[in-house]
């Protein structure tokens, strides 16, 4: 992905203060609930003796503290359901308005894709934030098998008393054009919203960079999803994903076509290997619908395909823009790609076109 | 014997069983869980903690053999080994032991497998891949976690589905499988599900979890442990209970295995690693399908207990579906599956229970006993590296 076109008049800054300063009790309760039982956290004499000042705030925290609560976040919605960027109310935030133009480009639904902190010092006891987060980059339209659309990034610059910067934050989410109504996507479904729901700390996140509450409860299925673990031996595939290519691990030597990935060719031996793509058409060679457990970032009941490629090989995708009772064993899909992340895609499937058959 | 098999075959036996009970909350730890099954198994048999000097378990298992030992007073150990790829291990279990006894390494190994699988950690709730260290085993996780292909009855599911188009099998044949279960665990006074049977009909209303799986297909999750002692058949004969000869044990993968998801060659039919066990069950006990009387089949999910009357040739490929609908499976039909009520109905303690119900048809206790019983098949996990094992009575 580009790193995405940078438009001066988006950089207006909404600026705020945390509510709290930083304190023991919302750190306790925080590690208490994450199950981190490092004593830095809670204990002066240890924090002291692993050489930091004092007590300090786990990173993981930063966006908690400039949370601006519940009561402020309820006035912002009223405020834009009263009308965007009407005077005297609540200051809508800078992404308020590019999310707004972007919806009347069309590009109505949004799914968080990652969310990035630098930390440049330990938030000790005492300190008070302020945040300043402005709408950094828009890119050009990129096609993604949700659907064309194009990626927002948010900066939330965070500083301390002294107005010293202590941490920054980069949210980026995909406001993107539906592929069709029927389309079952993560970002628009009411199954998300169990999703988002688990996910506290991301939900936290979206309010705290400025995002809608409306874009923090309808998305971030996909950026929950479990991701690959990725080695020297399989990075290939989703990085070829990404540049919305399915490519299929080849045998150098021999020619011979592998799927799962593997550092050498079974049939001759070979470590020398290259990838061919995969002209993304083959059928459904058997499948399973997922309605247990609803794990965050799914649309349940979620189809999953075993597809087997016109190359040959097989391979295990989502299927998507079929409903689950109208799957058939034989039936011709082809790949799109849907983001993970802007480093990760994933391909996905949907029934072939009529005239492809 | 006239058969030329392994060293162990017909040499080793099962001379010992304990387990603790089965529950969904044991409110113990793991390891006093499989403290409390060895020591049973061991007053089982009649043999001293002092008189170890081999343990066995699954790599799957959290309590360490010294901890074990540590635990009951054992002395010093001669041999020890863990089993890898989950339920796969459980039959290997017995077969690590009776090796180790055949050739002399030890005298008296105990197998374990102690877990709060319902409690504590539970399978179900499927794999975090994302948090993943960058290993190969964990790398594999990587063509199915992020498409949400996240448990064990999804990774079955897609066989499962295949197997249905392809052989006509229905749902309600995969839910004979679990109805069996049910109406033995219903007289098993140490099964979960004791005296709460089910009708087919219950089965076919019981929720999806991956379709084609009902709720009513999956095992259970279980607290609980059980642990098996194996010694010499000689020594067996002068211990309290009438050993269960290890007439053959054997383990199995298949070309092209992978871990539940073998779905890369081949047509989804066939459980290569099984038919690898079955070929060396067979082999080295020197009997074929029709010299056994009761079967206890792994069934963490019921269409591979089809798959597996196939593979052990107890009815020939794509008609396992005829065979559980005549009521071959039950009590009182040709081959009685699971007379405990299996691990959908008395416990899933990855097989080992198993096993232990097994060494109760030879010595003529079970709750549901069989008549007649000679031979008793066993397997374990299936979709993964498995094993299997045929015990018999002492002639
Ligand atoms: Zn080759």
């Amino acid at each position: 992905m580009s790193p995405g076109t940078r438009e001066p008049s988006l950089s207006a800054a909404a600026t705020w203060s945390a509510p709290d300063p930083v304190n023991q009790p919302m750190i306790r309760h925080f590690v208490e609930a994450v199950g981190d039982e490092n004593p830095v956290y809670v204990d002066a004499g240890a924090a002291r003796s692993a050489g930091l000042p004092g007590v300090v705030a786990p990173p993981a925290m930063l966006q908690a503290w400039v949370m601006r609560g519940l009561k402020a976040t309820q006035e912002l919605e009223r405020a834009r359901a009263g009308g965007r960027g009407r005077a005297g109310t609540a200051p809508a935030s800078a992404q308020d308005e590019v999310l707004a133009r972007l919806d009347a480009e069309g590009f109505t639904s949004v799914v968080a894709t990652n969310c990035e902190q630098e930390y440049f010092r330990p938030l000790v006891l005492g300190d008070h934030l302020s945040a300043s987060s402005r709408v950094e980059s828009v890119s050009d339209e990129k096609k993604t098998a949700l659907g064309p659309g194009r990626f927002v990034t948010t900066l939330t610059e965070m500083f301390d008393q002294a107005g010293e910067l202590v941490a920054v934050m980069r949210f980026r989410l995909l406001k993107f054009r539906p592929a069709a109504p029927s389309a079952t996507t993560a970002a628009t479904s009411a199954g998300a919203t169990a999703g988002a729901a688990t996910a506290g700390a991301a939900t936290a996140g979206a309010a705290a960079a400025g995002a809608p509450a409306r874009a923090s409860r309808e998305d971030l299925g996909a950026g929950m999803r479990p991701g690959p673990v990725l080695t020297r031996d399989n990075a290939f595939f989703f990085e070829g994903a990404r540049l919305g290519k399915l490519l299929v691990q080849r045998c150098s030597s021999c020619g011979t076509l592998r799927h799962p990935p593997a550092p050498s060719c079974a049939a001759c031996r070979s470590l020398e290997w290259d990838a061919v793509e995969s002209c993304g058409r083959g059928v459904v060679y058997s499948f399973a619908v997922v309605h247990h457990p609803q794990v965050a970032g799914f649309e349940y009941p979620l189809v999953v395909a075993l597809v087997e490629l016109e190359e040959g090989t097989r391979l295990v995708a989502d299927l998507e823009g079929v409903a689950p009772a109208d799957v058939r064993i034989g039936m011709a899909v082809e790949v799109g790609f849907a983001p993970l992340s802007p480093e990760i895609a994933l391909p996905v499937f949907r029934p072939s076109a009529p005239s492809r058959k | 014997m006239s058969f030329h098999g392994p060293a162990f075959a017909g040499t080793t036996a099962i001379a010992g069983i304990g387990a603790t009970e089965f529950s969904k909350d044991s409110g113990r730890s793991e390891l006093r869980l499989a403290v409390e099954a060895v020591g049973a198994a061991l007053d089982d048999a009649g043999i001293a903690p002092s008189e170890v000097d081999g343990l066995v378990t699954f790599s799957a298992d959290t309590n360490p053999e010294i901890e074990v030992a540590r635990s009951l007073g054992m002395g010093e150990l001669t041999f020890f080994s863990r089993i890898h790829y989950g339920g796969g291990a459980a039959c290997a279990t017995i077969l690590q032991a009776a090796m180790a006894v055949a050739s002399g390494v030890a005298s008296v190994v105990v197998c374990y497998r102690a877990f709060n699988e319902r409690s504590g950690h539970r399978f179900g709730t499927g794999v975090q891949s994302g948090f993943a260290a960058p290993t190969a085993e964990n790398a594999q996780f990587s063509w199915y976690a992020p498409f949400g292909l996240l448990t064990p009855a999804a990774w079955v599911a897609m066989f499962a589905r295949r197997y249905m188009h392809m052989t006509g099998a229905t749902g309600e044949d995969f839910g004979r499988v679990a109805v069996a279960d049910r109406r033995h665990a219903a007289t098993n006074p140490a099964a979960w599900f004791y005296r709460r049977p089910i009708t087919l009909a219950d089965h076919q209303e019981s929720r999806f979890i991956v379709e084609p799986l009902r709720l009513l297909d999956c095992c259970q999750e279980s607290d609980g442990a059980q642990a098996l002692v194996v010694t010499s058949l000689e020594m067996a004969r002068d211990l309290r209970h009438s050993p269960a000869v290890v007439r053959a044990a054997a383990q199995g993968s298949g070309a092209g295995q992978h871990m539940m998801t073998s779905y890369y060659s081949g047509d989804l039919l066939r459980l290569a690693e099984m038919e690898v066990v079955a070929r060396q069950l067979w082999g080295s006990a020197g009997i074929g399908p029709a010299d056994v009387q009761t079967a206890v089949l792994y069934d963490h999910f019921t269409p591979f207990v089809l798959y597996q009357l196939e593979e052990l040739g107890f009815c020939p490929p794509g008609e396992a579906k005829d065979f559980v609908r005549d009521g071959n499976i039950e009590l009182g039909g040709a081959l009685p599956v699971n007379t405990h009520g299996g691990q959908l109905g008395e416990a899933y303690i990855h097989g080992m229970n198993g096993i232990a119900e097994a060494v109760r048809q030879v010595r003529g206790s079970a709750v549901n006993q069989v008549p007649d019983v000679e031979h008793v098949l066993v397997t374990a996990g299936t979709g993964v590296p498995t094993s299997g094992l045929v015990l018999g009575v002492d002639r």
